[in-house]
Parts: structure tokens; C-alpha cells; sequence
């Protein structure tokens, strides 16, 4: 097979470049950015310092839940009723990347075809590559980009969770968390973790018949107030809903609206401000400190360290590795 | 500019009245475990939807699955759509069953490569590689 025309070589703008367009809602912009944000470019720093201090206009809602709970059907209705009510949206949906090869098959669009041609909406995937938490690194500056971009709300959809990954409610100004109908038992739901992290309850796929026990367990959950948030006046609700019916999607934005008042009246978004900024310096200094720490690791060399003394059980890996770390200070 | 944490993005469409994707399917796999990030957007696309997906994705390549025989229409559709886009530096590869003949007519006008049914998986791979390669960093 030859390959003769079809592979344009172009130079686009520098990430810094790209500013003015972004600012201006360019998808094509945006989208460079991201991608630029994800590959690690240098001058991305210095992009990023520009957007965020015109940045904190967009709300920030994150949306998780189980593999195959609905998220990502329960984005598209979210995302039309929002239009319809004539605001602007855009989503970044998360997948798994694989640890084996590092690639990743981003399938959430496959539900939200639909939305795509509206100017209003913009959807990212985006692979969680090797990220623990639900998210993907880069997802925190996608969503300074997507607030310079000018969305009134970004939609962050996380990878399908297990029980620990709790991450997007350290982002988001709202969380919701969303169970669909038939797994587990009520132990699950005073189990601590994902449960934990909700402002709001949404049980999925509610025209099937196994929907109003999970919603009964859930209720029951939140009034035993085992839920960590519990200094909050917020009530938790816990919304059917029904990708199928339709049913509790009005709901679902009603109750967004409710928390983001609530939010603003009682004085907790300026609390929650200041927690989403705090853990977020502090990841940046661990991610920092763990580059740096790779970046001295390669110069040494591993055959430097003592690996093999630790090998031969001479020595224990405890010791080494604060050896290591001194010797990298 | 690279960083070496560049991964190549792929965007996987059917386009049109076709819904047979199981091909597509093996081929997002195979990319997958090539170490490539690959969206899919299911079946039953139109050419303005796979454009906008492909900007809104950044994606390095887009590869578009046709098996219904409409692809001397559906590919200058395309590819005049990415140019509308300034995204004409995305590079388009086909797939499905075409011609020789029809093959020659769309590189002639743009499509990079055209993968057939019979092209093995790390042919498929390969090529990606060596068009993005080509295309050198954006």
C-alpha cells in the first residue's frame, strides 16, 4: 500500500497562542489545548497561569457511579435538558486507559451522539492514563480551559468506579453519584466511600421494578446520617430517574440548582472553594515532587540504589528507599 | 513539540446506512492494545457529525468504516468538511470494502490510506504510526 497525498504537516499556534481563541469559545482551540495539557507540553504552565486567574465562572458538577450504572445516558439528558433551559454545557467523560498497553478504547460518546452539532455543548474524552481516582490528570486544567472557553457548567464524568474512588468531589461543586437498580445489598450502602461523596443521589434506569428497593436503601442509608458530610443543612436527595421515561431528569437539574444556592446561601461555596483549591495544590506538589523524583531516579541509575542488596535480603527496602529520598534532596 | 507523553488519538466512525461493526470493532481493539486512545462513536453517523467529533476530540487520525458503498461520496464529503474546519491536518483513513480503482481516486483526493478487510491488524497499526509520524508534532 503507498500512501501518496493526505498527510498535512502544519504548525499550529503554541499553547500560549492558543489564548485568545480559547477565550473566544474556539472548539478547534480548546480542544488543541487539552490535548497539548494531557501530552505534558512545557509552555502549558504558562497557558494555564493566563486562563485560571480569569477563571471560577463555570459551575462544576462531577457525575459518577459504577460501570454500566447509566452515566454516560444520564449525561446526554442532563446535557439536553440544560440547553433547553438555554444554557451552554460541555463534558469531559473519562475512561479506563489500559496498564498493559496504555491505550484505551473512549466509548462514552456512543450514548451522546445526539448532542454533537449543537454549538452549545462540547464534549472531550479523555483516557484516565493510570490515574487512580476516577479521574485523568489533566482533567483539573481541562476544566480551567473549559471555563476560559466560556461553559456554564462543566460536566465531568469519571471513569465507572469501584468503592474508593472519590476523587471528582474533591473538583466539583456538586457530586452526584448515581446507582442503578439491582447490585448489592443494603450493607452496600452504608459501605464507606463513592456512597460517601454525594450532594445528590440519582438511582438510574428506574423503570425497572428492582429500582424502588435501591432507592429505599439509599433513603434509609441517608437517614441514619451516615454520611460524612453531615455538619451540612443540605438534605440529600435521592432522584429516580429513567433514560427510557424521561422521568426525574427535571428533577436532577432542579435539585443541581437547589445545592449551588445552597452552596452560595449558607456560605459553603466559599469553603468548598478553598478545599478544592487546597487539595489541588497539594496533588500538584506530589505530582511535582514524584517528576522530579523519576527525573533523579534515571540519572542515577537503578543499579545505584542497592536493589540488589535488598534482593538478597542484605538489606530491607525501607531503608533504601530513605536513602534514596535523601539522596535526592 | 514532543514531550514523550504524546499518544496517538484515533477517532473510529461508521458513516451512513451500515451497521455492521464488528470490523471497526476488532480495529478499535487493535489500536487499543497498540497503545493508542481510540473514540468510538457508534453507528449511523453523518459526515457533519464525525467532523465535529474529530475537531472536538483533537484527534490525530480519523478513521471512517464504510461498508455500504457509498464511500466516493461520503469521503470528499468529509474531507471538504475538515477543511471548512481548518482540521484538514487530521488525516483521514478508510476502511472497508473498495476498490482499487475507487482507492486510487480517494488518495488521489485526500484519503491517506485505504484499508481493506484483509489488510492483517499490524499492517493497520503500522500505517497509523507511519502517517502520524509523517505528519510530525502539531
Amino acid at each position: 500500500m503507498t500512501v501518496t497525498k493526505g498527510v498535512r504537516s502544519r504548525k499550529s499556534l503554541s499553547s500560549l497562542e492558543l489564548i485568545p481563541a480559547v477565550r473566544d469559545g474556539s472548539t478547534r482551540a480548546m480542544a488543541r489545548l487539552i490535548s497539548r495539557i494531557e501530552s505534558g507540553d512545557p509552555e502549558r504552565r504558562e497557558a494555564l497561569t493566563e486562563l485560571y486567574r480569569q477563571g471560577g465562572k463555570a459551575r462544576v458538577v462531577g457525575l459518577t457511579g459504577v460501570p454500566g450504572c447509566g452515566k454516560s445516558t444520564l449525561v446526554r439528558e442532563y446535557a439536553k435538558a440544560h440547553r433547553a433551559r438555554g444554557q451552554t454545557i460541555a463534558v469531559l467523560a473519562i475512561d479506563p486507559s489500559s496498564p498493559f498497553s496504555g491505550g484505551a478504547i473512549l466509548g462514552d460518546r456512543i450514548r451522546m451522539t445526539e448532542l454533537t452539532g449543537d454549538p452549545g455543548i462540547f464534549i472531550r474524552s479523555m483516557a484516565s492514563r493510570g490515574a487512580l481516582g476516577g479521574l485523568a490528570r489533566a482533567a483539573l486544567e481541562t476544566v480551567d480551559v473549559l471555563d476560559a472557553g466560556g461553559f456554564d457548567t462543566i460536566l465531568l464524568e469519571t471513569v465507572g468506579v469501584g468503592q474508593d474512588e472519590v476523587d471528582v468531589a474533591q473538583v466539583a461543586h456538586t457530586t452526584i453519584v448515581v446507582s442503578a437498580p439491582g447490585l448489592g445489598d443494603d450493607i452496600q450502602a452504608i459501605k464507606a466511600g463513592v456512597l460517601e461523596i454525594a450532594d445528590l443521589h440519582v438511582v438510574s434506569k428506574c423503570d425497572k421494578q428492582e429500582a424502588s428497593r435501591t432507592l429505599t436503601e439509599l433513603r434509609q442509608m441517608l437517614h441514619l446520617g451516615l454520611n460524612a458530610g453531615a455538619q451540612t443543612a443540605w438534605k440529600i436527595p435521592v432522584i429516580a430517574s429513567s433514560a427510557e421515561t424521561g422521568e426525574g431528569i427535571e428533577k436532577l437539574l432542579n435539585a443541581v440548582d437547589q445545592h449551588w444556592r445552597h452552596l452560595h446561601d449558607s456560605g459553603e461555596l466559599a469553603d468548598r472553594r478553598r478545599m478544592i483549591v487546597e487539595r489541588r495544590v497539594i496533588k500538584l506538589a506530589e505530582e511535582l515532587v514524584r517528576d522530579r523524583f523519576a527525573e533523579h531516579r534515571r540519572q542515577v541509575g537503578p543499579h545505584l540504589v542497592g536493589l540488589e542488596q535488598v534482593v538478597a535480603r542484605e538489606r530491607d527496602p525501607y531503608t533504601v528507599a530513605i536513602e534514596l529520598l535523601n539522596a535526592f534532596k | 513539540m514532543t514531550t514523550g507523553n504524546e499518544r496517538i488519538r484515533v477517532l473510529l466512525a461508521k458513516v451512513g446506512l451500515d451497521g455492521h461493526d464488528r470490523g471497526v470493532k476488532v480495529v478499535a481493539r487493535c489500536l487499543r492494545d497498540a497503545g493508542m486512545e481510540v473514540v468510538y462513536t457508534g453507528l449511523h453517523r453523518t459526515p457533519e457529525e464525525v467532523v465535529t467529533t474529530a475537531v472536538q476530540e483533537d484527534v490525530d487520525v480519523l478513521g471512517i468504516s464504510l461498508l455500504s458503498g457509498t464511500h466516493m461520496s461520503a469521503f470528499p464529503n468529509i474531507l471538504k468538511l475538515l477543511e471548512n474546519e481548518g482540521a484538514d491536518d487530521i488525516i483521514v483513513v478508510g476502511g472497508g470494502v473498495i476498490s482499487e480503482q475507487d482507492s486510487q481516486a480517494l488518495k488521489e483526493q485526500g484519503v491517506a490510506a485505504i484499508l481493506s478487510q484483509d489488510t492483517p491488524p499490524e499492517q493497520i497499526v503500522d500505517t497509523i504510526r507511519q502517517l502520524v509520524e509523517r505528519r510530525g508534532p502539531r
